[in-house]
């Protein structure tokens, strides 16, 4: 298939992904806002989710003083940041556009019925009203997409693109959640007065991180104990069952590019190999013992630089 | 008093023309209230697929739907073998005329076309000079517009041989009708125009590069914001192969290649639906984003098909427009089957002279002009419209031909106060390469506003679905 129809697809994709992790992402800082912190622990929230989205210099230009209005707006509405949610599923949508004769009927209609209704809820006042209502919309919104490609596609070349894009989105996405809270933080944690603070309101964290990967349920069927950080990690990184996991979108990611393998993929197929074999063999304790914090920033290096290997081998490469 | 006007079904107020007697018969059948449903369902449909177009030089929300009628245009068998027969010698006779202009000029060393209007004609490219193309073809695709006017005798109005469009609209008019009205076709023996895509796939390969046994074809779009775009895209799905914009495609190593997943691959034959200016910006403009650096040698080189070919547009041009009668007798000591209208070229001052003392009575238009935009139709004009376009003409008379205001023939319509008589024209299709081919039918466009002659969709036209009858 033409390389453009599959970037398109990559990128539709990858669009709708990353509306529903930032809505997951901004709904746990929401919550969170909910427990009583002082007014500084819940600025830090708000500006962890900023710098891990790298869109903190971005903000502070705009705006200056840190609201969580301002936060909301900045990420759900504002047209002029690319990874808004309103950016994000326009994008898609227009991506969709694109391509309009390779999807089905349904998977155009979707993304266009998405792209429809966000407008009016923007205008309703449902965000400010009720943001978590907004968020659990934009998830089902998602899901529905993801679900109509499942159920309407053929399994050819196309289908594997979309795929491919879901899950080295998601995986990305999985790991800036995990490091929301190692961001920005001072390199010596004990000189930061609210450490103390923040520690007490770990249990509450964690759970939240759980809920926002829709995991709290599973972690507790699957470790049966009281949440800790380790295990919080080790499910959200390792566990091949978890489908948000950085081990189960990296076994998509392999079989997908298996799947669409052409004469100058292999070393990119080696790339993501790698990856997936060292979250596959790793424990948690090593990988603990290392820093997650710089694991996961190493990940996520790796992760954006398969993502290039991919737009060289198959897509519209983005200097071209 | 205004001309009578030759009316398509009724041969006067009581008496229905034999070809549409069963029709007439059907539609005193239906109860307006059926037909009110069909219609809304008609107008859903087109909607929901995404039938539409876009129109330029207004605001926002610029896709519009082309109103579609439920009454057909009916071409009885007879009639049809004629303009078929005109069709195939007037495409015949132009593309023979665009091999000659660019090869040896015989017409032009004949004194049949004066060498100034062909080679300080802006649509004439030097860079073709010389070229083979393969089997002579350079109008692959031609859609010729014919009115019907007078007693019912046909004319062409405008050839057109660049990238013509309506196609998809021919398709999809017969479409909406077998659905809507299945019955009809039962009831009447209409001939088939679905199999055109498939003509046109057959056409395309058949003037693939020489030496290509299975020749890669591609539909070449501008993207998806052309007011096109919606039939490039149909005709691409329609024929199985992959609509390209030109930042797709690449010049490597003598050969065009396309960049898919799998790695170049080689195309053969490229039809193309956008304007020889962006094809290629090494060659002709150098701001277009749309084309391909480096097609034009390729192309040169015989390595890759163009359909239409490059510097087509000498041809439909409405200064030469005068001259195709004389092409047929020219090229192929043939009468011309079809009539040419009355044309007088602003250029020559005695026929300038005869247009200024009769604008209110004539339809001026812009030599290059397209789609209905920069015309003046007298009768239909104030007396403030037809002085300002008198300064216009006056500045720039090489700009400009002039022809009777032709009475078109009309078709009865549905219109807001029932069903209305309103002119209208056709277009037919005619693919060339190995042979000349094309569907029994075309594209109907009706001028909805009551009087008025101008069908093109950009100014508010519809269509209609036409039915050519077979024997």
């Amino acid at each position: 298939m033409l390389s453009r129809t599959a970037d398109h697809l990559f990128w539709m994709a990858r669009y709708i992904e990353r509306a529903e992790n930032t809505a997951r992402m901004l709904d746990v800082n929401v919550q969170t806002a909910l427990l009583p912190r002082s007014a500084h622990t819940a600025e830090q929230g708000w500006r962890a989710v900023l710098g891990i989205s790298e869109l903190l210099q971005e903000f502070d230009d705009k705006y200056g003083l840190l609201t969580t209005k301002d936060v909301l707006d900045f990420m759900v509405r504002d047209p002029e940041n690319p990874s808004s949610i309103a950016s994000c599923l326009t994008q898609a949508r227009e991506n969709a556009r694109a391509v309009r004769g390779t999807l089905t009927t349904e998977i155009w209609e979707t993304h266009n019925a998405t792209w429809l209704s966000m407008q009016e809820h923007l205008k309703s006042g449902m965000l400010e009203q009720n943001p978590s209502q907004f968020f659990d919309w934009v998830k089902h919104r998602s899901h529905l997409s993801r679900g109509v490609t499942l159920g309407t596609m053929l399994k050819d070349e196309a289908f594997h693109f979309v795929r491919l894009g879901t899950f080295l989105e998601r995986a990305d996405n999985t790991a800036r959640i995990l490091d929301v809270k190692f961001h920005g933080t001072a390199k010596n944690p004990h000189a930061d007065p609210h450490v103390e603070e923040e520690e007490q309101f770990d249990f509450y964290y964690w759970a939240a991180i759980l809920r926002s990967v829709s995991g709290f349920e599973i972690y507790r069927k699957v470790y049966r104990d009281v949440i800790t950080p380790k295990r919080v990690a080790e499910l959200l990184m390792l566990r091949a069952d978890m489908p948000r996991s950085l081990l189960a979108c990296l076994e998509e990611v392999v079989s997908t590019l298996c799947a669409v393998q052409n004469d100058v993929s292999g070393d990119t197929e080696r790339y993501a190999g790698k990856l997936h074999a060292e979250l596959k063999f790793n424990s948690i304790d090593e990988i603990l013992a290392d820093g997650l914090h710089d694991y996961l920033t190493q990940f996520l290096e790796r992760i954006y630089e398969l993502g290039n290997c991919i737009s060289r081998d198959f897509l519209v490469p983005l200097a071209a | 008093m205004p001309p009578k006007i030759f009316d398509e079904m009724y041969e006067d107020a009581d008496s229905v023309r034999s070809h549409y007697r069963s029709f007439a018969t059907w539609l005193s059948e239906q109860s307006p209230e059926t037909i009110a449903r069909k219609r809304a369902e008609s107008d859903l449909i087109f909607r929901r697929v995404g039938i539409t177009f876009a129109v330029y030089g207004s605001d926002a929300g610029t896709e519009r739907l082309i109103p579609f009628d439920i009454i057909p245009r009916i071409i009885p068998a007879a009639e049809w073998a004629q303009l078929e027969a005109g069709l195939e010698q007037r495409v015949k006779a132009l593309n023979m005329f665009i091999h000659d202009i660019y090869h040896a000029q015989n017409i032009v060393k004949a004194g049949v076309i004066p060498a100034e209007q062909i080679f300080k004609n802006a649509q004439y490219r030097p860079e073709m000079q010389g070229i083979s193309v393969v089997s002579d073809i350079y109008a692959h695709i031609a859609g010729i517009d014919i009115v019907r006017a007078g007693e019912g005798e046909f004319y062409v109005l405008e050839d057109n041989l660049r990238v013509p469009s309506g196609v998809s609209y021919m398709l999809e008019n017969r479409k909406m009708m077998m659905r809507l009205f299945p019955e009809l076709f039962s009831r009447n023996k209409i001939a088939p125009v679905e199999h055109y895509p498939d003509m046109l796939l057959d056409n395309l390969r058949s003037v693939a590069p020489l030496g290509i046994s299975d020749p890669t074809v591609v539909v070449m779009t501008p993207g998806m914001y052309n007011s096109a775009y919606f039939e490039h895209a149909f005709l691409a799905q329609q024929m199985g192969v992959e609509l390209v914009e030109g930042k797709d495609l690449f010049v490597d190593d003598n050969a065009v290649y396309m960049r898919t997943t799998r790695g170049p691959k080689r195309v053969d034959v490229i039809y193309r639906r956008i304007d020889d200016d962006f094809l290629d910006p090494l060659a002709f403009r150098s701001d277009s984003t749309l084309g391909v650096p480096g097609l034009l040698s390729v192309y040169r080189e015989g390595r890759v098909t163009l359909a239409n070919a490059i510097g087509t547009g000498v041809a439909d041009d409405k200064s030469i427009y005068p001259f195709v009668p004389d092409m047929v007798r020219f090229y192929l000591s043939e009468e011309p089957i079809l009539n040419n209208v009355p044309t007088w070229q602003c250029r020559k001052k005695e026929d300038l002279e005869y247009t200024l003392a009769h604008l209110p009575e004539l339809v001026v238009k812009e030599v290059h002009g397209a789609g209905g935009y920069g015309m003046l139709v007298g009768p239909a004009s104030t007396r403030e419209e037809i002085e300002s376009f008198r300064r216009r003409l006056l500045a720039r008379p090489d700009g400009y031909i002039a022809q009777p205001t032709l009475a078109l023939s009309a078709c009865p319509t549905y219109v807001e106060s029932g069903i209305a008589p309103r002119h209208i024209d056709l277009r037919p299709f005619v693919l060339s390469g190995k042979t000349i081919s094309m569907v029994r039918g075309g594209l109907t466009r009706v001028a909805l506003k009551e009087g008025s002659l101008v069908v093109n969709s950009s100014q508010g036209g519809g269509t209609k679905d036409t039915w050519v009858l077979e024997k």
